[in-house]
C-alpha cells in the first residue's frame, strides 16, 4: 500500500470512516491465544460483548470461532465466561505451545 | 456603538467572553487569573450566557474536558496562569494535535518555585512551542481586543488551532483602566457562529479522535502542523483588518514603534513596552533615533516580518521578562537572533532579563539600555550580552 504525504492528511488525524478498525489486524500482537470448546459454551455471548475488538464471531445468532486475525490475546473473554458447570468454554495457552 | 468604561484587564476579558457566548468553559481559579473566571461564572449564573460551566479538579482536568467539548462540537474557552499552565502541558499538545481551537486567556504569572504570585512570562513562554497560538497584550484594551479575534482566529478554517491570549499578571489583569467596550450585537456578528468541521457528536456521521499514529506517519502530521502554522499570520492580519472596520483600532503581527528611521531600538513583549514607548519618546525629543517593537502575535513568530523591521538597526536590545535557563539567552532573544540570522548586515543584538516575579520596570530601566545602546553604536563595543537589569548584586 503507497503510504499518503504529509498534504494528503486528515487535520488532526481525524479518523472519518466508522468503523475501520476491520483494517487493522492486531493477531501478531498475541502472546497468549483463547481456545474456544464448545462443549461447555451456554451460548451467553459474554464474549462477544467484552471482546475489545471483532474477534468473537457469531453465526445465525450463534457463537462461532475466534477471528484470530483481530486477537492480541488480552483474556477478557476467559475471564468473562462463565462456562457451564465450573468449567470454562475458553481457556488462554501459551502461544507457539 | 462603543462604550467607555473603567475596568480590570480581567474583567474586560471576561466581558468578551460574555459577548462571544461560548457553548463550553472548564476552567480552574489560580491567581491571577481567577477574577477573571469568576466574573464569567457571574454572568453564567445571571444567565447572561448560555455557555456550561464545568467545574473540574485541576488545569489537568480542565484543559481536558476542553478537548472533550471542543471535539464533540462546541466553542470552548478557559483561562489560567503560572503553576495551572504548567499542569496544562501535556493537554496542550492534545488540543493543538487534535487541531481545536480552544482559546485560552493566559495571566502571565511567575513560575515555582521560589512560590511568587507576581507577573513574569515564564508560563506562557514554557508553552510557547505547544502548537498553540500566541498573542500578546500590552494592556487591558488590548487584551479585550485580542480575545474577541482570537476566536476569529482559531476557528479558521484553514487552520483550526488553539490560541492563547497573553496578559501581564496584576499589572494587566488587576489595574483598572479605560477601556472601550464594543456592542453584544457587534461582538457577535464579528465572531459568528461556530461550526466543528468534525465533531464527534455527530452520529450520523461517526469519526474518532486521538488515534496510535506511529512511525509510519507522525512525521506527516507533524509536517502539516509545521506548514499550518505558516498560514497563521496572514489570518491575523485578515481578522486585524475586519476588527478595525467595527473597532477603529489597529492591529498587526507586531507593534513597530518609532522604528522606520530608528537607530537603536528596544524589543520588549506586554505591559512594558507602554513604559518603554514613554521613554522612546523622551529619548527622540533629545534627538536620539531610537524606536520600539513589540511582538503581539508570538507563535507561530512572523521571522521574516520582523527580521526586515529590525534589520536596518545599529543595536538592538531584547528585554526578557523570562529567562530561559538553558545558559544562553531569553526567550524572545533567541527568536529575535533567529529572526536576524539570514540578513549579512544587521544590528548587534544584546538581552536584558527584567522584572522577573513582577519586580518593577521603570522609566529608568530603558534609559539605561536605551544609552547602553547608543554607546555601543559609538564604540562598537559590547560589554556584556546577556545581563539582568534591576537586580541586587
Amino acid at each position: 500500500m503507497k503510504l499518503k504525504g504529509w498534504r494528503e492528511l486528515t487535520p488532526g488525524a481525524v479518523i472519518l470512516e466508522a468503523g475501520n478498525a476491520v483494517e487493522f489486524k492486531t493477531g501478531s500482537w498475541r502472546a497468549f491465544k483463547p481456545i474456544w470448546k464448545q462443549e461447555n459454551c451456554i451460548q451467553c455471548l459474554f464474549c462477544w460483548l467484552f471482546c475489545p475488538d471483532m474477534a468473537v464471531k457469531v453465526k445465525d445468532g450463534k457463537r462461532a470461532d475466534f477471528d484470530y486475525e483481530y486477537c492480541k490475546g488480552c483474556g477478557i473473554c476467559a475471564l468473562e465466561c462463565p462456562g457451564k458447570k465450573g468449567k470454562k468454554a475458553i481457556v488462554m495457552v501459551e502461544e507457539g505451545n | 456603538m462603543s462604550k467607555v468604561v473603567a475596568a480590570t484587564g480581567n474583567e474586560a476579558v471576561a466581558n468578551a467572553l460574555r459577548q462571544v457566548d461560548p457553548d463550553v468553559c472548564a476552567a480552574y481559579p489560580i491567581t491571577p487569573q481567577t477574577e477573571l473566571m469568576q466574573r464569567f461564572a457571574s454572568f453564567v449564573s445571571d444567565g447572561q450566557v448560555k455557555t456550561e460551566t464545568i467545574l473540574v479538579e485541576s488545569e489537568h482536568s480542565a484543559m481536558s474536558a476542553c478537548v472533550g467539548a471542543a471535539a464533540a462540537g462546541g466553542r470552548v474557552v478557559t483561562a489560567t496562569s503560572s503553576q495551572g499552565l504548567a499542569l496544562m502541558w501535556e493537554i496542550l499538545f492534545i488540543a493543538s494535535g487534535l487541531r481545536l481551537p480552544i482559546v485560552m486567556p493566559v495571566v502571565n504569572r511567575a513560575l515555582s518555585a521560589p512560590i511568587n504570585i507576581h507577573g513574569d512570562h515564564s508560563d506562557a513562554m514554557g508553552a510557547r512551542d505547544s502548537g498553540w497560538i500566541q498573542l500578546w497584550s500590552e494592556n487591558a484594551q488590548e487584551a479585550y481586543d485580542n480575545t474577541i479575534q482570537a476566536f476569529r482566529i482559531a476557528e479558521h478554517m484553514d487552520t483550526r488551532l488553539p490560541v492563547m491570549i497573553c496578559l501581564d499578571g496584576f499589572i494587566i489583569s488587576h489595574s483598572i483602566e479605560r477601556i472601550e467596550y464594543l456592542d453584544d450585537d457587534e461582538v457577535k456578528n464579528f465572531v459568528g457562529e461556530y461550526r466543528q468541521l468534525h465533531p464527534l457528536l455527530n452520529i450520523e456521521h461517526p469519526v474518532s479522535y486521538g488515534p496510535l499514529i506511529l512511525t509510519d506517519y507522525y512525521m506527516e502530521y507533524r509536517k502539516a502542523h509545521d506548514e499550518v502554522m505558516t498560514k497563521v499570520p496572514g489570518i491575523v492580519l485578515d481578522v486585524a483588518k475586519d476588527f478595525e472596520k467595527i473597532s477603529g483600532r489597529k492591529y498587526s503581527l507586531f507593534d513597530a514603534y518609532r522604528l522606520e528611521d530608528a537607530e537603536v531600538a528596544l524589543v520588549i513583549l506586554n505591559s512594558a513596552a507602554g513604559t518603554s514607548k514613554d521613554v522612546v519618546d523622551e529619548f527622540r525629543n533629545r534627538g536620539v533615533k531610537a524606536g520600539l517593537l513589540k511582538p503581539r502575535l508570538y507563535r507561530p513568530f512572523p521571522y521574516k516580518e520582523i527580521g526586515e523591521a529590525l534589520k536596518h538597526l545599529k543595536a538592538v536590545c531584547v528585554l526578557d521578562r523570562a529567562d530561559a535557563f538553558g545558559g544562553s539567552y531569553g526567550p524572545v532573544f533567541i527568536d529575535i537572533a533567529a529572526s536576524l540570522y539570514s540578513y549579512k548586515e544587521k544590528p548587534i543584538l544584546i538581552n536584558k532579563i527584567y522584572g522577573l516575579g513582577g519586580r518593577d520596570y521603570f522609566p529608568e530601566h530603558a534609559a539605561l539600555v536605551l544609552n547602553e545602546l547608543i554607546e555601543i553604536v559609538k564604540t562598537g563595543e559590547v560589554k556584556t550580552f546577556k545581563e539582568y537589569i534591576g537586580v541586587r548584586q
